[in-house]
This record gives structure tokens, C-alpha cells and sequence, in this order.
């Protein structure tokens, strides 16, 4: 599409970003802004960075906003850019715009009340409504929003636990091709409780430590918003990041470094805390209609 | 060598010996998950399709393919014999050409695509020209272009043409779709 066919998308987007602002700013959150580029990127299984100046290009801004946690800021959002390599297609591009936010003292489903507040605040004010029409459907974000356990829905449409028994390449490859397919698309769904294997940085439930208290959140059947109830205990990070660098040499992957800033701020203390990383650009593209990101973004 | 992340529509790539073009492309990545790139693919040479997914750590061939522009100089039994500028010949077999042996004109200018030493395909201009060769007489005075009737080109294959078409006419023909596409000349003495 032309630049200038795209007009009424850049102001739906421009009243998106101000709506947004506006949410938690009247919630008394401080808007931050931390390094684009990074010494070392936060460890992920299959998250990969761009080199850039000696350094990288961050994959997400979570592990400089923990260290303003640690640092006693308790209500924090961050709206930037974030790049992930080789990840190009309909719903990704390696270039995208990231809406994280933290809460200290909130846990995994204190912040999706916050979540379901925010997205009926920056739809009414960018739509004027509460629904949005997207592939002849109606998604309702003033209905139910109905939350699915991950083993639940694995046991119902895959025949097995990913909890009991994690394997990583049947997790994703049945996650995308029996889980997804099932999912609503009239109303938003979370998905909760993930296998602790698939969640680097999450706390682990008490009582329960094959799962980690993680959500993902579905419009449409797309993924928009992923949140924790953050792991705040320094040896167990440490650990989990070292495992990771060692799964990624083992695969090729590029094994990047501890952040030993990072790491010594959770020893200092970080607040029990709930994060979230909800995908702007693919709200736009929600909110718009559209079924490509190629349909919202300019330069792509 | 491709890694998984190079793949991307129009891309083309090796599978156990043939070369394979992409023509459609998505990829998929559940969140934290491992990045999925499911690809469909034509095969080159048989115009069969394939599909096939890859992970991030997937490699693949490159196809050494190799696209020369040549000339076309003549018909030797079922071949046909294309040259370059420096008189290098490449021969074509009538089965890898397919309907477009008929366009072929003298000295046209082609695109011949080659894997592994062995041409595969024949790209032509988009219009080539050719002299009607059989036709019923034409109507005089019939302008129409919605009446069609049959009509020869050398070698036999047939075309749809107006009815003012005569024999000895040369016409455009559209080499994408095989059909006429403009009368270019008038047969002499008539």
C-alpha cells in the first residue's frame, strides 16, 4: 500500500500510542525509555539478536525495566522498538514496536485485569467501541474473556501433558497445528500456566514447579500480549540462563552472555512484580482489520 | 548454503537434486517458541508442488542455476540450437520447450534457464511475430476482433484469429498465453 493510502492506519496507530499513554499515566505509571542498543541480550532459547556497535540490538527491554524495579520504581511502561532476526512473516518483522510495563507487588493475574482495562480504554478511544471486526469477525473485548489452562486445552486437543512430560519441538509444533486452530476468535482468550520449560523468566507456581505463572493473550486467534509473574530470585535466573546458553550452543545458536548487571540488581532485590509484552503493531493491525502486518506498516 | 531464515516467496532452493522455486511462504512462531518456516514449492523441471517446513538450524541447497541470454538459430530434428553472442551453442530439447518451440523466430532474442549444465526452461519476449500460414480466406471489411475462426502458424500450431486474418498475414502472438494478440502486417498482394 501507497504512504499516503496508509493515513487513516498512522492516525489510528497515532491515537492508539496517546490512549495508551494517557491509560497509565492517569495509573500513575512513569513512562521510561531504556538502551536500544545493549551489551548482552536477555538469554532465550529461540530469541535471536542483531549485532550492532560492539553490541546488540535488544530482543525486549525486560531486563533494564527489572533493573529499575530492583531500583524502586514500581509502576513503569516503556513503548520502543525491539528486533528479533530471521523472524519475517504475516504477524512478525524483525523490526516491531513493544508496549512492556511492570507492576511491584502485582502477580501474574493482577495484570491481566490491568490488560483487559487497557485494551477496552485504547479501543474506545481509537474506535469508539468496544468491538472490532477483523476476516468477517466480530471480537468483543466487553465480553467474557475466557481463560484456557495450557495442560487443559494440551489433554483436550493434543492427547497429552506438557507439564508432566515436556518435550519442546512437540510442544510447538502442536501448540501451532491442534491447539491454536481450536482456539475462539469472538472474544479474547488467555492461555495460562505454561510448562516452567517454556518460560525463562517466569516464576515458578508455589505448590506446583512444573508450571510457571505465564500468560498469553489471543485476539482473533493472534498472539498479542505475553505476561509473567516475574522470577525474582537471583540463583535460579542465574541457573535458568545458563542452561539456555548451553541448549543454544548445543543447537548453534549463538550463546550471548550473562547480564552480570542484571544479575547482581535481582541479588540486591527485586519486588515480587507482574510484567507484561503486548505487540503494538499487531493492535494496529487488530484494530484496523487488517490480517498482514504489510497492511500497517509503512516501511516494510 | 540457505539457513531457514533466507527462505521467502520467489526464493529458490535444491530438494535431493531438483531446484524448486517457493511460491508460497509463512512463517509461524508461538510465542518463546521455535520460529516454524513452512514453505510450498514447485518443482522447476516437473511443475509438481511440495510442501515442506523448517526450523531455524535447517539448511538448505542452493540450486546452481543460471539463467544466459542467447539467440535462437535453428531446428536440428527435435532440438533447437540457441547461441550466444561469442557463438556458444546450447541445444533445447522440444520437450523442455513445450508450446513455446512455435514462437521461436529467427535470432529472437531468449532467457534460457540452466541447472546444472542442463537447460530447463526457455523464457521468450512477450510478443513474438509469426506468418499465418493457414486459414480460411478472411471477410474483407470484417473489423471485428469478437469473431474468431481457426488458423495455422508454421509448424502446425493452431491459434484463434479475427476473421479478417488471411493467409500470409503476419500477426503478434502473446507467448504468456499462446493466443493472438494484433495483426502486425498485411499478406503481400492482397
Amino acid at each position: 500500500m501507497s504512504l499516503a493510502g496508509l493515513k487513516p492506519v498512522l492516525e489510528l496507530r497515532d491515537r492508539l500510542l496517546s490512549a495508551t499513554r494517557l491509560f497509565f499515566h492517569e495509573r500513575k505509571y512513569l513512562e521510561v525509555e531504556t538502551p536500544v542498543m545493549v551489551r548482552t541480550p536477555a538469554l532465550e532459547q529461540h530469541i535471536d539478536a542483531f549485532q550492532a556497535g560492539g553490541g546488540y540490538l535488544r530482543t525486549s527491554p525486560e531486563l533494564h525495566m527489572k533493573r529499575l524495579l530492583a531500583a524502586g520504581y514500581e509502576r513503569i511502561f516503556q513503548i520502543g522498538p525491539c528486533f528479533r532476526a530471521g523472524e519475517r512473516g504475516r504477524l512478525h518483522n524483525p523490526e516491531f514496536t513493544m508496549l512492556e510495563w511492570y507492576c511491584a507487588g502485582a502477580d501474574y493475574m493482577d495484570i491481566l485485569i490491568e490488560t483487559e482495562a487497557l485494551l477496552k480504554y485504547v479501543a474506545q478511544a481509537c474506535l469508539g467501541r468496544l468491538s472490532f471486526e477483523r476476516n468477517a469477525q466480530t471480537i468483543d473485548l466487553g465480553g467474557e474473556w475466557k481463560i484456557f489452562s495450557v495442560g487443559g486445552l494440551f489433554k483436550k486437543y493434543a492427547g497429552w501433558n506438557p507439564l508432566e512430560n515436556f518435550d519442546e519441538r512437540r510442544f510447538d509444533d502442536d501448540l501451532v497445528s491442534c491447539i491454536e486452530p481450536h482456539l475462539p476468535e469472538d472474544f479474547p482468550v488467555v492461555l495460562k500456566d505454561y510448562p516452567a520449560q517454556a518460560a525463562a523468566l517466569a516464576r515458578l507456581k508455589a505448590g506446583d514447579k512444573h508450571v510457571a505463572e505465564r500468560w498469553e493473550l489471543y485476539l482473533g486467534g493472534i498472539e498479542i500480549a505475553n505476561a509473567f509473574s516475574e522470577l525474582t530470585d537471583a540463583a535460579e535466573q542465574r541457573k535458568r540462563f545458563e542452561d539456555c546458553a548451553r541448549r543454544r550452543a548445543l543447537c548453534g545458536s549463538e550463546a550471548y552472555e550473562l547480564d552480570e548487571d542484571f544479575l547482581s540488581a535481582l541479588e540486591c532485590g527485586m519486588p515480587q512484580s507482574a510484567g507484561i509484552a503486548l505487540g503494538l503493531d499487531r493492535l494496529v493491525m487488530l484494530f484496523a482489520g487488517a490480517s498482514s502486518l504489510d497492511d500497517v506498516l509503512p516501511f516494510r | 548454503m540457505f539457513s531457514a531464515s533466507d527462505l521467502r516467496k520467489g526464493l529458490r532452493v535444491e530438494i535431493e537434486g531438483a531446484p524448486y522455486i517457493i511460491t508460497e511462504f509463512n512463517f509461524v512462531k508461538p510465542g518463546k517458541g521455535a520460529s516454524i518456516y513452512n514453505c510450498k514449492m514447485k518443482n522447476l523441471i516437473t511443475g509438481s508442488t511440495l510442501n515442506r517446513s523448517y526450523r531455524s538450524n535447517d539448511k538448505l541447497d542452493e540450486p546452481k542455476l543460471e539463467e544466459r541470454t542467447m539467440r535462437y538459430s535453428y531446428q536440428e530434428g527435435d532440438n533447437y540450437v540457441f547461441m550466444d553472442k561469442n557463438f556458444e551453442q546450447i541445444n533445447v530439447s522440444a520437450e523442455v520447450l513445450g508450446d513455446n518451440r512455435f514462437f521461436l523466430v529467427e535470432e529472437i532474442e531468449v532467457e534460457i534457464l540452466i541447472h546444472n549444465g542442463r537447460p530447463i526452461g526457455v523464457d521468450l519476449p512477450t510478443f513474438v511475430e509469426k506468418e499465418i500460414k493457414e486459414t480460411e480466406p478472411g471477410f474483407r471489411g470484417n473489423t471485428a476482433t469478437n469473431v474468431t475462426k481457426p488458423a495455422k502458424i508454421e509448424g502446425g500450431y493452431e491459434i484463434q484469429v479475427p476473421l479478417f486474418i488471411n493467409q500470409g498475414d503476419v500477426v503478434k502472438i502473446d507467448t504468456r498465453t499462446g493466443g493472438y494478440a494484433d495483426r502486425v502486417r498485411v499478406a503481400k498482394g492482397s
